[in-house]
C-alpha cells in the first residue's frame, strides 16, 4: 500500500504542477472548455485513487469538486467567479493535504465544510486564487514554515526513451566485454583474466539492473481490481470478496499495459457469469459472498496469473448445445470431443455459455479476443473448470516482451533464430522412425513417430536454390493452427536474446519476426513460423475436422476393402496412414489383446472380430491425434468417393465400429467409424501416468522415457496435483517410498529388471497395465 | 540554394552526395548476415556495435549493375536512421565532406521514369563530375521496394 500511496503522491504532485497553468487560464476564461476538462479529469482521478487508498478527506473534497464541475460541463451551472474560486480553493487544499501526507504531517480540517459549501451556493470564501501563492491561508502558511522543504522523494520519473538508451548502452558494453574477453584469453595472463572477470561481473550486474528498470510490479495492474470488482458486483447484485496475492511480482511494463484489458474482462466474466446470486449460493451450500482470487506468481521466466472464482463453473453442456445450434455442421465432431475440448469452445467467437447479455460482460469482447490478446504477447491461457465449484483461468505470459528464448539453427548456411516456445522438439532425420517422403514435385512429408507433418524447406519457400537433398534435422514447429516440420541443417544452441523489429525491407520477406544480436556480435534474424507456413501454402486440418466433414461433404475419398470376416467395408482414406503387409510373427497375442510390433514399437491391433494373430496378413495403419491402431483386413480394393447419404447402422454391426451404411454400386457397404475404433482401444485412448520416482528420475527420463511412452504411458517426474500414477519406476531401495505400486529397477546386470534391459522393462510395463 | 555540408561518395562509379545532417556515421563493415527473402537491394544485416543495421545496395537504383552476390566484405558504408531503423548504405569509397551548392534536379532525369528518380534531390558540379544529391528517406524506401 505504501508504494501505491507514494505513487499517488508523486502523480498528484506532478499533475498539480502541470495544472497550475490551466487553473490560471480557467480563472481568466471560465468558459474555456479544454481547461475545464483538464481540471475535471484531475479531480476525477483523485477521487478514484482515494477510494482504495482510504483517504476520506481527499475523497470528499474531490467528490464535491467533481460534482460541481460535472454540472458546469453539462451546462446546468454557469461558471462564475465565485464558483471558480471555490474550485480553486479545493484544488489548493488537495495539494496541501497531499504534501502533508507525504511529510507525515497533519493539516487542520477546519474550513473544509465551508469550502464544500462554497461550491454549492457560490458564497465567496476567503480563498486563494492561485496555487502557487502560498501564504494565503494562515494555517497553511504556518504548516509550510514548520515542515520546511518538501520531504525528499524516493522515486524519479524517467522517460522511456532514456531507459531504452541506457539499455542499449549496456548492450554495447556487453558486446565489447565479450570481444575483449576473446582476445585476452589468447594472451593467457592470469592477472588480466582476473581483472576481466571483475569487469565481467559488474557488467552483468549492471545489465540485470538496467533490465529491471523495464519491470514494474504487478500491483500496478491489480490496483484497479478492487474498484472493478466492487462496481461489477454491485451491478450484478452480488457480493464478492476479492483476494489479491503476489502484487510484488515484477513484469515488463509494456506487458502490464497489454494485460490490463484481458484481466479486466476475465474478472468481469467471473463476477457476471461465474459467481452465483447470493440466494443460489446459499442454496447450494456455499458462503453467501463469492470469492474471487487473483494471484500472480513467477515461474522461471514466465509470470502466471490465476483468476479463480468459486462460482458455478462453465456449463459445458450448455456450451455444446449452443455450438450445435450455431454451427450444425460441427455436430458430427461432438462425440469425439473430450471435456477439455468442449471447454475450449468458450474461446470460439460468438459462443458464450450465457444467453443474456448483461451490462458488464457481453459487450462484444469475448474470450476469443482475450485469448488472441494473450497469445499475441507470447502468452497462453488455460481453463480449469470445476462444475458447480468454480472456474480458474490461468494466464501464462513471458516476463518481458523484449527478451525471448530462442533456438539458434543453421539453414542454408545462415544462422536463424526460432522462438523456443513454438518449437516442440528437434529431431534428427533417420532416427526414431523419422523419415522424409517426397510428394509430387516439391512437396515433402515428414513422418515422425507415426505422425504426418508437412515439411517446409526455408530455401524452397523463399525461392533460393538449395543443394542438399535432405535436411539433417527437423524442427517440429507448433502453431495455433497446427504443426509442421521445418528442415534445418544444424542446431547451434538456445539463448535468451533481446528482439528488435527488423527494418521494413527485411520484414517485407514475410518470414521474419525481428532481429537479434547474440553475444558474439553477429546479427541473427528471428523466423516468423506462422509467416513461413503461410508462404509455404500449408493448410492445416486436424484429423477430426476431416472426419467430421464426411457426414456432410461430398466426395470425401474412402477406401473400400474386404474385412477379415469376409464383409466388404469402407473407411475414410484420411484416417488411414498406410496399408501394411504383415510379416509372420509381427502380430502377437499379449496381455489380452493383439499387438503389432513395428519399428521397435507396439501398436495395438483392433480385434473385435476375434481373429487369430497368425492369420492376419494385412492391416490398415490408422492414426488419430498421435494415437496409432492397426486394423486387420483381408484385401484392399479401391479408393472411391464416399456417397453423400449415410444410413444409420445397427449398433452392434461390425463389432460396434460401424458409423453407417452407404450404397456402392447397388450394394450396401458398412462404413467404419475410425473414432469409434479408437475409443474401443483402451491403450490408445487413455494413457495412464507413469511416475519416475526417486533420485534417479532424471536418468530415467533420459534413458527410459521413450520406451515407457511407447508402452502407452505418460511419463512424469512429479505428480500433477489431483492425478494418480498407475505405476512408478524406481531404483532398488527407493521403490518402497513410491506413492503407488512401483516397478523395481536393478542396478546389477543379470538381476531381474536390470535397468538397461529395455525389453524386460517394456514387458513389465505391459504386464502391469494388463 | 544555399551551400550545405554534404558527404561525397561513389556508388558503383557514380558520384553521390548525402546531406551530413542525415548521416549518423561512416563505417567500415565486414561481411553481412544474409536476409534471404528480402528484396535484392538488401545485402543483409551487420552489427554496428550493439546495433543491427540493414545493409543496402543502391546501385540498381542508380542504374548501375548491383554488387556481385557473394560473401565478401562490404567495405565502406554510410549509416543513417530512417523511421527508427538503422541502415547502412554500401558505397565504393568515401571522399570528403564539403559545403556544396545544390542545383535543382534537371527535369527528365531517368527518361520516362522520372518519378522513379525522386530520391535524387538535386545535382552539383565538382571538378569534372556531376554529383547526385540523394534524399536518404526516399532512397531507402525505393531500395526496399525493389522486387
Amino acid at each position: 500500500m505504501d508504494d501505491l500511496l507514494q505513487e499517488f503522491i508523486a502523480e498528484t504532485r506532478e499533475t498539480l504542477e502541470a495544472l497550475s497553468g490551466e487553473i490560471v487560464g480557467w480563472e481568466a476564461d471560465p468558459r474555456d472548455r479544454a481547461r475545464l476538462d483538464a481540471i475535471f479529469r484531475f479531480v476525477h482521478t483523485i477521487k478514484g485513487s482515494c477510494g482504495f487508498l482510504d483517504l476520506p478527506r481527499l475523497a470528499r473534497l474531490s467528490h464535491a469538486a467533481e460534482d460541481t464541475l460535472a454540472s458546469v460541463r453539462s451546462g446546468e451551472r454557469m461558471p462564475d467567479a465565485a464558483l471558480v474560486n471555490a474550485i480553486l480553493a479545493i484544488i489548493d487544499r488537495i495539494g496541501e493535504i497531499v504534501e502533508a501526507i507525504d511529510a507525515d504531517a497533519a493539516v487542520p480540517e477546519d474550513g473544509e465544510e465551508a469550502l464544500i459549501a462554497a461550491l454549492e451556493n457560490g458564497t465567496p470564501v476567503e480563498a486563494v486564487p492561485i496555487v502557487d501563492v502560498a501564504p494565503s491561508v494562515p494555517a497553511n502558511g504556518d504548516r509550510r514554515a514548520a515542515s520546511g522543504p518538501r520531504a525528499g522523494t524516493r522515486s524519479v520519473r524517467l522517460s522511456v526513451d532514456l531507459l531504452d538508451r541506457m539499455m542499449s548502452g549496456v548492450s554495447d558494453m556487453v558486446l565489447a566485454r565479450n570481444q575483449l574477453g576473446r582476445h585476452l584469453r589468447q594472451i593467457d595472463d592470469p592477472r588480466l583474466e582476473a581483472m576481466l572477470e571483475r569487469l565481467s561481473i559488474s557488467v552483468d550486474d549492471l545489465r540485470d539492473i538496467v533490465t529491471r528498470t523495464r519491470m514494474q510490479r504487478v500491483e500496478g495492474l491489480f490496483s484497479a481490481l478492487p474498484r472493478l470488482v466492487r462496481d461489477a458486483a454491485h451491478a450484478a447484485g452480488k457480493t464478492v470478496n476479492l483476494v489479491v496475492e503476489g502484487g510484488d511480482v515484477e513484469l515488463d511494463r509494456e506487458m502490464i499495459e497489454l494485460l490490463r484489458d484481458p484481466l479486466a474482462h476475465m474478472v468481469r466474466n467471473a463476477i457476471d457469469h461465474g459467481i452465483e446470486a447470493r440466494a443460489d449460493r446459499i442454496l447450494s451450500g456455499k458462503p453467501g459472498a463469492g470469492e474471487l482470487r487473483v494471484v500472480a506468481r513467477q515461474a522461471g521466466n514466465l509470470i502466471i496469473i490465476e483468476i479463480a472464482d468459486d462460482g458455478r463453473g462453465v456449463d459445458v453442456g450448455a456450451l455444446v448445445a449452443k455450438m450445435a445450434l450455431a454451427q450444425p455442421s460441427r455436430i458430427a465432431a461432438l462425440p469425439a470431443m473430450d471435456e477439455d475440448e468442449m471447454l475450449a469452445l468458450v474461446f470460439e467467437p460468438g459462443l458464450s455459455s450465457r444467453d443474456d447479455v448483461t451490462t458488464l460482460s457481453g459487450r462484444g469482447v469475448g474470450m476469443d479476443v482475450v485469448r488472441s490478446n494473450v497469445e499475441q504477447i507470447g502468452g497462453r491461457i488455460a481453463l480449469s473448470n470445476r462444475p458447480g465449484q468454480g472456474l480458474t483461468v490461468t494466464l501464462e505470459v513471458p516476463l518481458t516482451l523484449a527478451i525471448l528464448n530462442a533456438v539458434l539453427v543453421q539453414v542454408a548456411g545462415t544462422r536463424f533464430a526460432i522462438p523456443r516456445q513454438s518449437v516442440d522438439e528437434i529431431v534428427q532425420v533417420g532416427q526414431g522412425g523419422t523419415r522424409i517422403d517426397r510428394v509430387g514435385g516439391h512437396g515433402a512429408v515428414a513422418m515422425l513417430r507415426g505422425e504426418r507433418l508437412s515439411m517446409v524447406s526455408l530455401p524452397e519457400v523463399i525461392g533460393m536454390a538449395h543443394g542438399a537433398a535432405s535436411p539433417r534435422y527437423l524442427a517440429v514447429v507448433s502453431l495455433r493452427q497446427g504443426r509442421f516440420a521445418l528442415a534445418i541443417d544444424a542446431v547451434d544452441d538456445t539463448q535468451e536474446l533481446v528482439v528488435k523489429p527488423a527494418a521494413p525491407p527485411v520484414m517485407r520477406a514475410g518470414i521474419y519476426a525481428g532481429q537479434m544480436l547474440p553475444d558474439d556480435g553477429v546479427p541473427v534474424l528471428l523466423l516468423d513460423c506462422a509467416g513461413i507456413a503461410q508462404r509455404a501454402g500449408l493448410v492445416f486440418e486436424t484429423v477430426r475436422e476431416q472426419v467430421a466433414e464426411t457426414a456432410v461433404a461430398q466426395g470425401v475419398p474412402a477406401l473400400l476393402f474386404d474385412d477379415v470376416d469376409g464383409a466388404r467395408r469402407m473407411i475414410v482414406s484420411d484416417a488411414v496412414d498406410r496399408i501394411e503387409r504383415i510379416e509372420p510373427g509381427a502380430i502377437r497375442a499379449v496381455a489380452g489383446g493383439l499387438w503389432l510390433t513395428v519399428e521397435g514399437r507396439s501398436v495395438p491391433v483392433w480385434n473385435a472380430q476375434n481373429v487369430r494373430a497368425d492369420t492376419i496378413a494385412k492391416v490398415l495403419r490408422l492414426q488419430l491425434d498421435g494415437q496409432e491402431l492397426a486394423y486387420p483386413i483381408a484385401e484392399p480394393i479401391e479408393i472411391l468417393p464416399l456417397p453423400e447419404e449415410i444410413a444409420p447402422a445397427p449398433a452392434d454391426a461390425g463389432g460396434g465400429a460401424v458409423a453407417g451404411l452407404v450404397v456402392i454400386a447397388g450394394e450396401p457397404i458398412e462404413l467404419i467409424d475410425p473414432l469409434m475404433l479408437f475409443t474401443d482401444v483402451p491403450v490408445a485412448s487413455e494413457r495412464p501416468l507413469c511416475l519416475l520416482h526417486g533420485s534417479h528420475s532424471a536418468w530415467m527420463e533420459t534413458f527410459l522415457k521413450p520406451a515407457i511412452e511407447q508402452s502407452g504411458y505418460r511419463v512424469v517426474r512429479t505428480l500433477p496435483p489431483g492425478e494418480r500414477a498407475a505405476v512408478a519406476l524406481a531404483i532398488e531401495e527407493e521403490a518402497d517410498t513410491a506413492p503407488c505400486p512401483a516397478i523395481r529397477l536393478s542396478r546389477t546386470r543379470g538381476q531381474p529388471l536390470y535397468r538397461y534391459d529395455r525389453a524386460a522393462l517394456v514387458a513389465a510395463l505391459k504386464e502391469h497395465r494388463a | 540554394m544555399t551551400d550545405t555540408l554534404h558527404l561525397i561518395a561513389h556508388v558503383g562509379g557514380c558520384g553521390v552526395m548525402f546531406n551530413t545532417d542525415r548521416v549518423a556515421s561512416v563505417v567500415e563493415l565486414d561481411r553481412a548476415v544474409p536476409a534471404p527473402g528480402a528484396g535484392p537491394a538488401v545485402i543483409g544485416l551487420a552489427a554496428m556495435r550493439s546495433r543491427v543495421a540493414t545493409v543496402l545496395d543502391v546501385r540498381q537504383l542508380l542504374g548501375v549493375p548491383p554488387r556481385p552476390v557473394g560473401d565478401g566484405a562490404i567495405g565502406h558504408a554510410v549509416a543513417t536512421m530512417v523511421d527508427g531503423h538503422l541502415y547502412a548504405i554500401a558505397v565504393d569509397m568515401l571522399e570528403d565532406v564539403e559545403a556544396v551548392e545544390i542545383a535543382p534536379r534537371p527535369p527528365g532525369m531517368g527518361g520516362a521514369s522520372d518519378a522513379a528518380w525522386d530520391f535524387v534531390s538535386g545535382v552539383a558540379e565538382r571538378g569534372q563530375e556531376t554529383l547526385l544529391a540523394l534524399d536518404i528517406d526516399r532512397l531507402v524506401a525505393r531500395a526496399g521496394a525493389i522486387e
